[in-house]
Order: C-alpha cells, then structure tokens, then sequence
C-alpha cells in the first residue's frame, strides 16, 4: 500500500521533473533549429556552423579551457541579477557597474601588487571593484527607494554614465605612462588569479561558482533571502509586514552591484590584467535573458551561462571559417528568448486547462 | 417589502416602450463568489437609475455585463423586449449602450475633437471640422459648453466627464452608465453632473447611475436599487421617491443597505457589556489623532477601547476606517495627537515594533497585502516573523519547524487547503482568510484590529471568523471591528463607533436603539 503511494509519487516527481525539463530544454532545442534555418537563408551549412561552434567551443582542450574561464565573470554578473530580480529589482546596469568595478581594480592592483604578498593583492582588488560596484548602484538605489523612481530607466541611464565615466578614467587619470595605447598599467601574468591543475583555465571560475550558488543558497534558505523576496513578491505585503522595504531595496542593489563589479574585477585579476579605453563587453544584458531562461535559479543559470560561453568562444571562432559574424550568437540567443515566451504561454494555459 | 411594491407598481402608465434593458434573474459567479445573484431589473428610457451597494455588492459586476465585458452565467437579458446577449462591447455600443468611468478615457494629450474621431478604420480621413461641428450641436442641445479644439489636458475632470457624455450622445447612445462618475469630482463639478443627468433624462435617454453618496442617489434619481452581496435586496420605485421627502428617502435606503429588520422593531440580542470593566484602565487610546497623508484624512479621531471589549466602527464605506486601521497599526503616519497602548506612546513606533507590543492587523485586502500569493501557505504563516526562532535560526530557516507550525495553525484554525505547500494565492477567499487570522491571532494580542473581516466569505466562514471575533475579545485583547455590516456590528459589538468623512460622528452603547442611532449618524441626520 505506501510502496504504490511511493511509486506514484517518485512517478509524479519524474513527471514533474520531465515537465521542467522539457519547459527549459524544449526551446534550447527550437532556438538550434530556427537558427539553423536562418543560417540556411545565408547560405551556410548549419551543420558545419555548429560544428564548428562546439567543437571550438566544447570539444578542443583550448576551447574548453576558454570557455570555463569566461564562466566566472559571466556566473558572477548571473549571481548579481538573480538577486535583484529575485527581489522585484530589474538592476539593467550591470554593464556599468561591472566597467566602473573593473576600471578601478585594474587601476589599483598592479601598483599595489609589487608591494604586498600576490593574495594580498588579489583580495585588495576584488575587495575594490565589488566597492565600486556597489558605489555606481546607490544613485538608483536611493532613487527608488525613497522617491519610487522607476530602476529600469535608472540602471539604464547610469549605464550609459558608467560606460563614459570609465573611459574618462582609463584615458585621462588610469593611463599607463608606459604604452601609447590608452590602457591601465598591466597586472603581470604571476599576480593574476591563479590558474586551475595546470591548465589554463582561471580559478575566477571558482569564484563565479561560489557566488552563485552562496546567492542561491541565501535566497531560498535564508530569512534574508526571504525578506527580499517578500520585497519582490508583493511590496504592499512587505509593508503590510512591517519590512524595512527601503533598507531591503538598497541592500539588493548594493549586493546586486557588488557582484557585477566584482565580476570586472575576475575579468581584470583572472583574464585581461589591464582595461583598456573603450572596453566594454556588455555581459550584463546579454546574461539577462540566460537569468530569465533559468527563472532565477542558481542551478539552472549555471548550465545556461555555460551554453552562453560555449556558444561566445565557439563563435569567434566559426566566425572566422564561414564568414558568419560573431553576434550571430545573440540572434539565437534572441530566438531562445522567443521560444522561452512561447513555451511559458503554452504551459500557463496548460495549467489553466488542468486546473 | 418595498421589492414587492416596486414591482406591484410598475409604472403607472403600464402601456408604453418596454425597458432598454431588462434583467431577468441574471446571475454571475466567481471562484469562490456569487458576484450577482438572479438579479431582476429594469432600465427605462427617461428614467435615472441609481445602483446603491457597498464595495463588493455586485454593482460592478451588474455594469460589466450591461456594458458586454462579462457575460450572465444564468438569467435573461431582454433589449426592448426582446431577449439578446450583450456579447461584447462593441455589440454594446451598437445597442446604445455607453459607458462614463470615474477615470478619464479620453486621451489628455488630444483635443476634444480629436479623441471625438478615435476609433474610426485607419484609412479614413478624419474630418475634423464636421466632427466639431457635431459635438457643438450635441453638447449645445443637452446644455453643456465646451470648446471641441480644447485639449483634453487642460480640462478639468468635470469637464471631461461631460466631453464624454457629448461623446457618447454624438455615437448614439440612449443608454448611458455613470460608473462612480462623481466620485472624484469636486462638489461643484458633481452637481453639475447631476443637473446634467436630469436633462439627459428629459431628453429621453436612461441613465444608469453608479455612486456611494445616499444624497447624490435621493437627489438626482428617479429609481434606486440597492444591491448587498450580490442580491438586488430592494428599491425605491419612481412614486415611492416623489413621496418621500429627502430625508425619509435616504433613512430608507439606509435601512435597506445596512439592515433588513425594521428600525423600529424588536430588537436583537446585543453582547453582554458588564463583561467589559470600564473602571479599568483602557488597552487603547487614541488622543486627538489626525493623519493627513491618506486619501480620507483622520481628523481628531479619539476613542478608548478597555480589555476584552469590541468596539465596532460602523459607517459607509471610504470614510476613513481603512485609515484609521492603518494609522493604528503604524501602516500611516500620525499627523498630530497621540495613540497609547497600555500605558505606552505607540505613535512614533513601526509597524515591526507596534506588533511586538501585541497590535495585530487583520487586513480586508487579503491577497493585496496581507499575503504573498505566489508563496506557499506556510510561508504566509510567518509572513510577520520571519527570522525569528525556532523558525529561523542564526538567520536560517528551520524547514521542519515551519512546517509543523502550518501542520498545527491547519487544524486549528480548519484551513481547508490541498497542502500546507500551496500557493496561497490558490486557496478560497475564505481559506486565505483563516491564514490570515491564524497568523495574526497567534501570540499574545493586546489589540486587534479586523477590517471587514467577513467581507466575500460564505455562511460557514462568516461563523467561524465571528467566533474567532469573540474569541480574541475574550482572551483580553481590545478589538476593534470595521465593517460596513450593521448586523455584524451590532451582534458583535459593546459599543459602535460611527465615521463620516474621516471623523468619529459619534459613539453608541450596543442597547436597544443602537441602529436606529446609528442609522441617523450615518445618513448625517444627528449633524
């Protein structure tokens, strides 16, 4: 009698696990094949496209390496905006926040790095651009939450100041006196982050798993966690329970800030080492919809975000055999979105039918 | 009673056009709601019918089918005497039918003629000047004056009001609905509309009329419905309101909103006052408050409420009694005096730390704000202690101990619910009520404060949440009861506090006499 009550159960669960899976993977799936077909309208072998995607991007051991390393500023930027989202927060600039972050890490940390031991320094410049990350978040911070300026425009706008501000700062104040190149000075290559068993993938890697899955774990674990999502879920309840709603909302920018600008800074200490004028790989809004796609779980945005590397590193490289631009992977990044949308309504008015 | 003479008497000239439209047993459900319950009505050309009703009694529901947004799930509807569906709003708008909301429809940033010629295919030209010509003659004909190149920004809401009207007329509306139209307009405006209400009905069209305000029903209606939980439960047909004087009318409708017992007959039993020691020093007080930031300022508000008494707060609905629960429970700020709890200012204190004095707050806006509906029950549970042992340790949740805590609150309290993991969001008016209840009946209360606690719920609900009413009472806490249900007050209640307007009106022992003292305190007869 309990044993068929278990089995159907545990087939139940199955069910429902099979269902999420179909939920996320079904428009993975679909983006691949629409895609293909566009790639088809210009005339290239889908097949061989892909093929060279993943076999760069997955498959050769420098691939792979490049794509793991990339994971960890992109992990950390997912970790910045499942916070805030999770909490009703649609911090947009995170581009900014990870640009400022890393001006000032790659400003700080190779003067103070022949100084002090290499951890030292490491922790100092981490410690520098999540500050500035942070820093950069309080404008809209503070806006929304004593005047309920709407944080989309917000972010937004200090994007677009961010961005300028910090080739002001690599142009003018940062710049190395040693190159003609507007660029900060370099961390050189033994102060960096170090590397992983001998390859070379960067432990920012680690540092990206780490904050995602603490971030993860803080939302749905926490009384913390659980405050914030109060916060998103019904602000009037949050009141109505006597929340410090504005307390909360500048707490979520300031973690959600700190992240991205710690993220700029595992860009700098891991991979670049230096900033140079004009650098801005605009992370954040393209890891937005993958936050979306994973419906701000920690779990399921580290598998997207690893697609999403693939993908990038993969197509650099195809770009330079079939002519197909890099972007191409934003397009079926897009058509992901798309799908994503279609299979929402189609589930909701599943539900609907069920219920 | 007086339904039976409504329909007795028809109209004395019995022969003429049927009605516009007719209502025969229209009845509408929600989840867990019957919105409209076989509903009889007509609405006649030349005629001004008023709908009167509490929040919640139907009216908008009655309208939304009148204007082919919702469809009947059982009943008739008859258009001049024969029977068809409104089955959309476009299908509405080719009957007649027009609809004037209390918010502004028209686009502000257009001028009048422009928003006139809305609406049209995209092909056509619109032409302008014609269309201005014809709003002149419309709005001239039933007396308004309005310039058609005005943009609609620079109007005031009365204005607009009456550009839609125009609007409508110029469409060829003969059926127009005023939903809530007066309700944000300045006194001066509102009477404007009302003198315009009567013209339209000279001129032939009927007007449905949708308000809270007893005046503005006695003075520009010809008939009144009144609707309570969803049921038509009477009326004032024509002759009945030409006979009546003013105030005899409004005394009328008072007692059918809020009582369906004679005023004058025998009276209920009321609950036992020598329970309640006066002597003692009062649980609350509230000194002299004002509390300006609201929608319906607080003005001078003071009261006592001693241990283990209820006092209830009567009055219509929108007359600050949602204020006065906020301004208590530290939702909105007091302007000036002063609120004591136990000896104790409380007034400068948040909501957080007015709880742990033992103020709890049972919302009426249950899903707005008093529960996260996304979030499963147990949750919701602990919606005001999150982060306190032994459900949460060192900042932790201890998963185990809050689902005990639901397990315990679900038998206790009968929360009827498929899981203690369910979003409360899925659960029944009245289960959500039990959730809210459990939470804030846990602990030691000093002051409860229930705002139309039984507002929406079935029979079985509405006894379970007045014996949890008397409960808390009886535990020593001092309760406060809003509701726009007089029988409720007046079963429940020791003393009933009556607001108008964002004042105390006045106070009455719960003793033979109450309604009728507090029906005249509500239709401002005592002022």
């Amino acid at each position: 009698m309990t044993d068929t009550v278990q089995t159907t159960d545990a087939g139940q669960r199955l069910r429902a696990i099979g269902g999420v899976l179909m939920m996320s993977l079904g428009p993975v799936l679909m983006a691949f094949l629409l895609s293909g077909v566009i790639l088809l309208i210009l005339k290239v072998n889908p097949f061989s496209y892909y093929g060279y995607v993943f076999g760069r991007g997955l498959l050769s051991p420098t691939g792979v390496q490049a794509t793991l390393t990339r994971m960890g500023p992109l992990l950390l930027i997912a970790a910045a905006l499942i916070v805030a989202f999770r909490a009703g927060i649609w911090n947009l600039g995170g581009d900014a926040q990870f640009l400022v972050g890393a001006v000032f890490c790659a400003a700080a940390t190779p003067l103070m790095a022949p100084h002090v031991p290499i951890w030292l320094g490491l922790l100092a410049g981490a410690a520098i651009s999540a500050i500035f990350g942070a820093l950069w978040a309080l404008v809209p911070a503070f806006l929304r939450a004593y005047q309920g300026l709407n944080e989309i425009i917000t972010t937004l706008m200090m994007n677009f100041l961010g961005i300028s501000l910090a080739s002001v700062l690599v142009k003018l104040v940062f710049l190395d006196p040693a190159t003609t190149v507007p660029q900060t000075r370099t961390l050189a290559v033994e102060d960096r982050l170090p590397t992983l068993f001998g390859t070379t993938i960067s432990s920012g890697l680690i540092i990206g798993l780490v904050a995602i899955l603490a971030v993860h774990f803080m939302m749905t674990r926490t009384a913390f966690g659980l405050r914030l999502r109060v916060v998103g879920g019904n602000a009037s309840a949050a009141v109505h329970a006597g929340l410090a709603v504005p307390l909360l909302t500048i707490a979520v920018f300031a973690i959600s800030g700190g992240l991205a600008g710690l993220s700029g800074g595992v860009a700098i200490l891991g991979q670049y080492g230096n900033v140079r004028a004009d650098w801005n790989p605009a992370y954040s809004l393209s890891i937005v919809p993958l936050v979306f796609l994973a419906r701000f779980n920690g779990f399921a945005a580290i598998g997207f975000v690893g697609l999403f590397s693939i993908l990038s590193i993969g197509a650099e490289s195809a770009a330079r055999r079939t002519g197909v631009p890099n972007y191409f992977t934003l397009v079926t990044i897009g058509i992901l979105l798309v799908m994503l949308a279609v299979s929402e309504y189609y589930s909701a008015k599943r539900q609907k039918a069920g219920a | 009673m007086l339904d039976a003479q409504t329909r007795a008497t028809a109209r004395p000239s019995g022969t003429e056009a049927p009605p516009i439209v007719a209502f025969e047993g229209v009845t509408k459900r929600y989840p867990g709601i019957i919105a409209n319950d076989s509903i009889d009505m007509e609405f006649r050309a030349g005629e001004v019918h008023v709908l009167l009703g509490e929040n919640g009694a139907g009216k908008s529901t009655l309208v939304s089918m009148l204007s082919g947004l919702q469809q009947p799930d059982g009943g008739r509807i008859l258009i001049d005497g024969v029977e068809r569906p409104i089955g959309s709003p476009s299908e509405a708008l080719e009957i007649g039918i027009s609809t004037v909301f209390q918010h502004s429809m028209l686009v502000p940033s257009l001028t009048l003629v422009e928003n006139a010629t809305l609406g049209r295919k995209w092909w056509q030209k619109p032409d302008r000047a014609g269309t201005a010509e014809a709003m002149k003659a419309a709005a001239e004909r039933i007396g308004v004056n309005l310039d058609p190149m005005a943009v609609t920004g620079d109007l005031s809401l009365g204005e607009r009001q009456q550009a839609e009207i125009t609007r409508a007329l110029m469409r060829g509306a003969r059926f127009l609905i005023l939903d809530e139209a007066t309700a944000m307009l300045t006194p001066n405006d509102a009477a404007r509309l009302g003198e315009l209400m009567r013209r339209l009905a000279a001129e032939g069209m009927a007007v449905v009329f949708i308000t809270h305000k007893l005046n503005e029903a006695v003075a520009y209606g010809d008939r009144i419905s009144v609707l309570r939980l969803g049921k038509k439960v009477g009326g004032l047909a024509p002759d009945a309101l030409k006979t009546l004087d003013p105030q005899e009318a409004t005394n009328e409708v008072v007692r059918l909103m809020f009582g369906t017992r004679d005023a004058s007959g025998a009276e209920e039993a009321h609950p036992d006052s020598t329970t309640v020691d006066r002597a003692a020093k009062p649980t609350l007080e509230l000194l002299a408050v004002y509390a300006e930031a609201g929608r319906v300022p607080l003005q001078n508000i003071e009261f006592k409420v001693w241990p283990g008494e209820i006092l209830g707060i009567a009055g219509i609905d929108g007359n600050g009694q949602k204020q006065l629960a906020e301004t208590i429970s530290g939702q909105a700020p007091v302007s000036d005096g002063r609120i004591v709890l136990d000896g104790a200012y409380i007034d400068r204190m948040t909501i957080g730390q007015r709880r742990e004095k033992g103020v709890r707050y049972v919302t009426d806006d249950r899903l707005g704000e008093g529960t996260v509906g996304t979030f499963p029950m147990s949750i919701n549970l602990l919606l005001k202690e999150i982060g306190q042992a032994p459900y949460w340790r060192g900042g932790l949740e201890q998963p185990e101990a809050i689902r005990e805590n639901a397990r315990r609150k679900v038998t206790d309290f009968d929360i009827r619910t498929p899981s203690i993991d369910t979003p409360v969001g899925k659960l029944s008016g009245g289960n959500i009520q039990k959730v809210l209840l459990a939470r804030e009946l846990a602990g030691s209360s000093r002051v409860v404060i229930f705002e139309k606690p039984t507002y929406g719920l079935d029979l079985a609900n509405i006894a379970a949440t007045q014996m949890r009413i008397r409960e808390a009472a009886k535990s020593g806490a001092a309760v406060i009861l809003i509701s726009t249900e007089l029988d409720e007050l007046l079963a429940l209640s020791h003393r009933i506090a009556v607001m108008d307007q964002g004042r105390i009106a006045g106070i009455v022992e719960n003793e033979d006499g109450a309604r009728h003292t507090i029906g005249a305190l509500m239709s401002g007869a005592a002022k």
